[in-house]
């Protein structure tokens, strides 16, 4: 089986490199995980904070791979053209990877105050604010790939067909690339800081990550389902346009706090709690156009990732993110593990998933098949499984440890201090911890998957023969 | 979706609701910006606060603790530790990590001088001012 077009070829290195860097993700989580509950566990070695900010940061970087690679592969089918420069993307490809594996190695072998001293932390000050703690030559280096990498996608979209698939996935990476300049705007001023770091974080993700998001399940729908263009296109426009006009101001939902004026809690809470909107959306769309399916597409993983984006995507993001959105609760919520509950959920029912979704639906035809094997796919249903369910149990676990934070530490009438509440959670956080080991075994299996094929069938045993006489 | 809502409708509400949303939220923005200097106090921003912040960056506080409830949630909120610890508590605190008490979480040693130790200090003091519409609900953050 023949690529359409022979540079889609280059999504293959992105989606790998995504893959190794979750790999990456999850074992920092599971130490992570172990810390909360065995506080000095790799103490000094590999501190909570450093631990962290290779989770946190291996999971924005292997996302952004997995965008890469979606927009270097459905492009081309979309716009009907080979992509403008299948070099730039493979040079893109070593830069973007390289600047992020130093970026870890240097948080994992230099203390933090010092690798801020050696790349120049003092020139422009950008480092040690939460998911923005990489040095500014990385900074600068994701703005140039970045720009370098929207410029090969603007000149292909250029010169090829305009679908709406393609100019969605265009604004939102513009949309991504121009908000990232606010991750070097550091005032003195902690609530101009603050403030304006939420135009990097939630614009991103409750904004222009959406669009991404809808364009990449979009196209992988079109594919599988054989559902007219123009319906998907309609539902798609309907989803963005929830997804901004309520997460654009839904950004309030952060600055009830933090020293903004007490009219953001108006704000917040009222555009804010319409944002599971686009999700719930997201769901009837996804269900809707499999229902309506015009083929049987043989990639059955495919179509499992993309119905359990839209699940998991409204749960985690819709659900989760309601469920503390409004001022008054937040008021209790904000800052505890309910947090955490809703962060991990979010993320991977949105953005994990949708990775995963254009990854089952291309790598096979990367890989020079039109689908796995049966068993392949059978076995990655099962890491879908085993993923999905498990991240559920780390969801409700720390949702029932946040409840119970807030309650000892916030809501009785003798609060009792933040580490003796910890110390009282330490059953939720052991659940969680095994709930992990059971996603990294889900993660296992995956990527088992990739090399797992149909075991030859022995020649026709058991089967009728004919009679013979 | 019914044939009479055509898919050129649906882009320019996109379009019209995008642009729409994004201008009052730049207008918030400003209205915002105009209040902020009554809220934040930013005529105290002495020296030592500003290089307080750069000590709390640097160190990348925020990857254990939370700050208004922001960062990371496996070391205490320090947005009210000036009230509920008190300066002379908050700098010998720093100076006897890590504990090193078996089993409990772990604090890097930073070696501030005196100076710096004042800095973090009358950073957090000033970050203990912000009119946070009177959050945490407690002392406890």
């Amino acid at each position: 089986m023949q690529l359409q077009y022979k540079s889609q070829a280059v999504a293959k290195p992105y989606f790998i490199a995504a893959i190794a860097l979750f790999v990456g993700q999850i074992l920092f989580g599971l130490i992570l995980g172990l810390q909360y509950v065995i506080g000095d566990f790799l103490f000094p070695a590999i501190p909570f904070n450093v631990a962290r900010m290779v989770h946190t940061n291996l999971l924005i970087v292997w996302l952004l791979f997995g965008f890469m690679g979606a927009a270097y592969y459905l492009v081309p089918e979309e716009t009907e053209t080979e992509l403008h420069s299948p070099l730039l993307a493979w040079v893109l490809f070593w830069v973007f990877l390289a600047a992020g594996a130093l970026t870890v190695v240097g948080y994992l072998i230099v203390p933090y105050a010092s690798l801020a001293e050696m790349t120049g932390n003092g020139i422009l000050e950008t480092m040690g604010r939460e998911f923005l703690e990489q040095p500014l030559p990385t900074k600068l280096g994701i703005v140039v790939v970045a720009l370098a990498f929207l410029y090969n996608i603007g000149m292909t979209i250029l010169k090829g067909r305009k679908t709406a698939i393609s100019m969605i996935l265009l604004t939102g990476l513009v949309g991504l690339a121009v908000l990232f300049l606010f991750a070097f705007y550091n005032p003195s001023n902690l609530v101009k800081d603050k403030y304006f770091w939420w135009w990097v974080v939630h614009l991103w993700v409750e904004g222009v990550w959406e669009l991404i998001l809808g364009a990449i399940l979009g196209f992988v729908l079109i594919k599988i389902t054989g559902v007219d263009r123009e319906v998907i296109d309609k539902w798609l426009y309907a989803i963005i346009t929830l997804a901004l006009v309520t997460g654009i101001i839904g950004t309030g939902h952060h600055y009830y706090w933090i020293g903004a004026p007490g009219y953001w809690q108006w704000w917040g809470s009222i555009f804010s709690a319409m944002e599971p909107l686009p999700f719930f959306a997201l769901t009837v769309f996804c269900f809707n156009m499999v229902n309506r399916r015009r083929r049987e597409h043989p990639n059955k993983a495919a179509t499992l990732w993309a119905l359990g984006t839209g699940v998991m995507a409204f749960l985690g993001a819709g659900v989760w993110g309601f469920l503390h959105t409004l001022a008054p609760v937040n008021y209790y919520t904000h800052g505890s593990q309910i947090t955490a509950a809703h962060g991990h959920m979010a993320f991977f029912g949105a953005y994990v998933m949708v990775v995963l979704t254009i990854i089952s639906y291309a790598m096979p035809m990367l890989r020079g098949r039109e689908v796995n094997p049966e068993r392949a796919q059978v076995l990655e249903m099962w890491s879908f499984w085993l993923m999905t369910v498990s991240m559920v149990f780390i969801t409700l676990f720390l949702t029932a440890a946040g409840l119970l934070q807030i309650w000892l530490q916030r809501i009785i009438p003798n609060p009792q201090p933040f580490m003796e509440v910890q110390s009282q959670l330490a059953l939720f956080y052991w659940l969680r911890w095994i709930s992990g080991v059971v996603f990294l075994i889900g993660l296992v299996v995956y990527l088992y998957s990739f090399f797992a094929k149909d075991k030859p069938q022995p020649a026709e045993v058991g089967e009728v023969q004919p009679a013979t006489t | 979706m019914s044939a009479t809502f055509t898919k050129s409708m649906a882009r320019n509400i996109f379009y019209g609701g995008t642009v729409f949303t994004a201008l009052l939220f730049l207008a918030l923005t400003f209205h915002t910006t105009w209040k902020l200097p009554q809220r934040d106090h930013r005529e105290n921003l002495t020296p030592e606060v500003v290089r307080g912040k750069h000590l709390w960056e640097t160190r990348n506080c925020i990857g254990c603790h939370t700050l208004l409830g922001e960062g990371a949630y496996f070391a205490p909120e320090l947005g009210n530790v000036y009230p509920r610890r008190g300066p002379d508590f908050i700098k010998a605190w720093i100076q006897m990590q890590p504990t090193k008490v078996p089993g409990r979480r772990q604090m890097p040693q930073f070696h501030f001088t005196d100076q710096q130790l004042n800095d973090i200090v009358a950073f957090l003091k000033w970050t203990s001012e912000i009119n946070t519409e009177n959050w945490p609900p407690n002392i406890e953050g």
